[in-house]
């Protein structure tokens, strides 16, 4: 019955045993932390299944009723997002491990953990105020994360995304405040109840909050105008961390997911304008930019920067109809998107260690090291983030394309997808015949050793990459059964009144603000 | 009092942000700081002004305060606390690594480092290296001190 609690709990756990107990034993460091990120796959796996029969599991910390104290809520929603995470997690893990990234600097599992204990957390909480906490938590470690080696471009970076990131949760915390004055709650659960029964001319305060929530997401999605954080902090971070980092731009989504089909779902008429108006062209401006950006980057990292924002738009395009059909669209696409960008993220960082000072930037340098097989993955990676057949970016997006047809734009929509496709097809092709074809023998002047190639270590960095290549193909073989799951998950998500009862079952009690008291009931 | 509320709020707001807008990372960590006060204070009003009430249940009380908004300010102050002291750290950082205390990146050569003649993976990991001389004060990643390792600056 506990087990719930567990994918927060024992992360934390182990990260701090990690920082107290074992800070000069990477070894050590890497047996805990590798078991650790085990163990909580094993137990999303056992909360998947339990989420599947559609019974919602609600656990009451300290046992304080719903909405006093703070809830943790799974559904079949949470259930796979914390899946998805642990999966990725895993891999990212053996890679930075076999590619010895986490000895290049201070306190890399010890992060890892904390990092995955505030994702693991903002899936599972019910209770908004705590969902910014657990923002914080994945974010501060994900500072040290992102500057993980150190370096001087990479802690430039790092200081650019930790303000924009610092300015992001004050917006959160003004969002939060201004929901609060207007419903006198912020479990989700309760305010859901309460948004639906606010007299509409009291609104405008309250509209406010549910905007200033969905930038805030906006934000944490990288969604067009508010990406400028990403291109940057992702190209710059360490390959694993940018790889786990893939993860992030989808708590966003997920955020989205949960808050305006939950709360300010599309049946609230005085709220139901703001996500489902906006939400639309600012995707399709960002599938356009981050594809363009695809062509345009001159670094392989800005270019898997630029797929992961591209990636996102599409995302986007599917949640913001806000119906039951788009959003398993969505879920499939996102699944899609996190495996894809991490295998695009760790094959960059394959040709970066093994370039030496050309680093990854897309020019005619010496043939590297396991040209054939890294190059080889390279194109499958960029065949997926691409949206090409056989792999899941094809399914992915025929499902997107084919849920948005009840759209009112739908040829702009489709017209937005396609041509993106294409550009992100010439933008990959350009830079891969760069990099693994046009290579250059010819010694340099301002090198002594000419026959030299940088070796570094293959073996498990690439089985892990041949790993997440086999999950994108797994979620593509198993496509049908995977969709109809889906489904059933996003129906879950349209039907509120399951969660809303499963956290709450007594009747509502009407707050009135003004006096402070609650009507019909002792609050 | 609202209007004293409210003003403090506008004005520790506008004045958060101009000093962001300036780019540079010394305005701009006090720009940040400058705004989560003002968030604090806004999320202090958002239970509604009280004056001179208990926010726990006491015998002697006429009325309440609402306790939650205090709970949050609490929280929101430590964790924009934390948050600061990362940023400052990061910002000591990147200006002792590049002698450039601008937000905004340029557009320089676009690499890390200089090329470096010899190969790399030889050179003895930060764990092993720290290991073999003991810890030492500050030897952590987001201290300056610790950051142009030729390891890691790639």
């Amino acid at each position: 019955m506990h087990w719930i609690t567990l994918p927060i709990i024992l992360p934390a756990m182990l990260g701090a045993v990690t920082v107290l107990a074992l800070r000069h034993h990477l070894l050590l460091q890497r047996v805990f932390s590798t078991a650790g990120t085990v163990a909580v796959l094993a137990i999303t796996l056992g909360l998947l299944w339990q989420a599947n029969s559609g019974e919602i599991t609600v656990y009451r910390l300290g046992n304080w009723d719903a909405p006093f104290g703070i809830v943790l809520v799974l559904d079949r929603l949470s259930a796979l997002m914390l899946t998805l995470t642990a999966v990725l997690a895993l891999g990212v893990q053996l890679y930075a491990i076999g590619s010895g990234w986490d000895g290049r600097g201070w306190h890399f599992h010890a992060l890892f953990q904390f990092q995955l204990m505030g994702i693991y957390g903002a899936f599972l909480t019910g209770d908004a105020f705590n969902l910014f906490v657990f923002f914080e938590i994945l974010l501060i470690a994900s500072y040290g994360m992102m500057i993980h080696g150190g370096g001087r471009r990479r802690i430039r970076a790092g200081v650019q995304y930790v303000v924009y990131n610092l300015l992001g949760s004050t917006l959160f915390l003004f969002a939060l405040g201004t929901i609060y004055a207007v419903t006198g709650t912020l479990n989700m659960a309760d305010l859901a109840e309460r948004v639906a029964q606010l007299p509409a001319e009291d609104t405008s305060l309250l509209r406010v909050g549910a905007a200033l929530m969905l930038l805030v997401f906006a934000i944490k999605g990288a969604v067009l105008p508010l990406h400028f954080w990403l291109p940057e902090t992702y190209a710059k971070a360490p390959a694993p961390v940018a790889a786990l980092f893939a993860i992030m731009t989808k708590v966003g989504a997920y955020a989205i997911l949960r808050v305006y089909t939950l709360v300010f779902g599309p049946e609230v008429e005085i709220t139901a304008d703001i996500a489902g108006t906006w939400l639309m062209p600012a995707a399709l401006v960002t599938l356009a930019a981050g594809m363009i950006g695809i062509l345009g980057a001159d670094r392989l990292g800005r270019m898997a920067a630029f797929a992961s924002i591209g990636s996102m738009g599409t995302l986007m395009i599917a949640i913001a109809p806000f119906t039951p059909e788009a959003t398993a669209a969505a879920l499939y696409y996102m699944i899609h998107s996190v495996l894809g960008s991490a295998l695009l993220f760790l094959v960059v960082d394959l040709v970066r260690e093994r370039r030496g000072a050309d680093e990854d930037l897309v020019t005619r340098a010496r043939p590297i090291a396991h040209l054939g097989l890294i190059s080889a993955l390279f194109f499958a990676a960029a065949i997926t983030m691409a949206g090409m057949p056989p792999l899941s970016g094809f399914i992915g997006k025929i499902l997107v394309m084919d849920a948005v047809r009840g759209e009112a734009a739908w040829p702009w929509i489709w017209a937005v997808i396609l041509v993106t496709s294409l550009i992100a097809i010439v933008g990959f092709g350009r830079a891969g015949t760069t990099v693994f074809w046009k290579t250059d023998d010819t010694p340099r002047e301002d090198e002594l050793d000419t026959a030299r190639t940088i070796e570094a270590p293959i073996g498990l960095p690439a089985t892990v990459c041949f790993g997440f290549l086999g999950a994108i193909a797994l979620v593509t073989v198993l496509s049908g059964p995977l969709t109809a799951y889906l489904q059933g998950t996003a129906d879950q998500l349209y039907a509120p009144e399951l969660y809303i009862t499963a956290v709450d079952p007594q009747p509502a009690v009407v707050y009135d603000p003004a006096s402070g008291t609650g009507k019909g009931g002792d609050h | 009092m609202e209007l004293l509320i409210a003003s403090a709020v506008g004005f520790l707001a506008a004045a958060g942000i101009y000093l962001v807008m300036r780019q540079r990372t010394f305005p701009v960590i006090i720009g940040v700081s400058l705004l989560s006060y003002s968030v604090n204070v806004f999320l202090f009003a958002s239970g509604r002004l009280v004056i001179n009430q208990p926010p726990l249940l006491s015998d002697s009380a006429t009325g309440y305060t609402d306790p939650l908004p205090q709970a949050l300010v609490l929280t929101a102050i430590v964790i924009s606390f934390g948050m600061t002291a990362v940023v400052v750290m990061m910002a000591l950082g990147a200006f002792l690594s590049s002698k450039n205390d601008h937000i905004d990146m340029t557009p320089e050569d676009g690499r890390d480092s200089p090329p470096e003649p010899k190969s790399r993976p030889d050179a003895p990991a930060l764990h092993e290296r720290e290991a073999e001389e003991g810890p030492e004060e500050g030897a952590d990643p987001t201290a300056p001190g610790a950051v142009p390792s030729p390891e890691g600056a790639r």
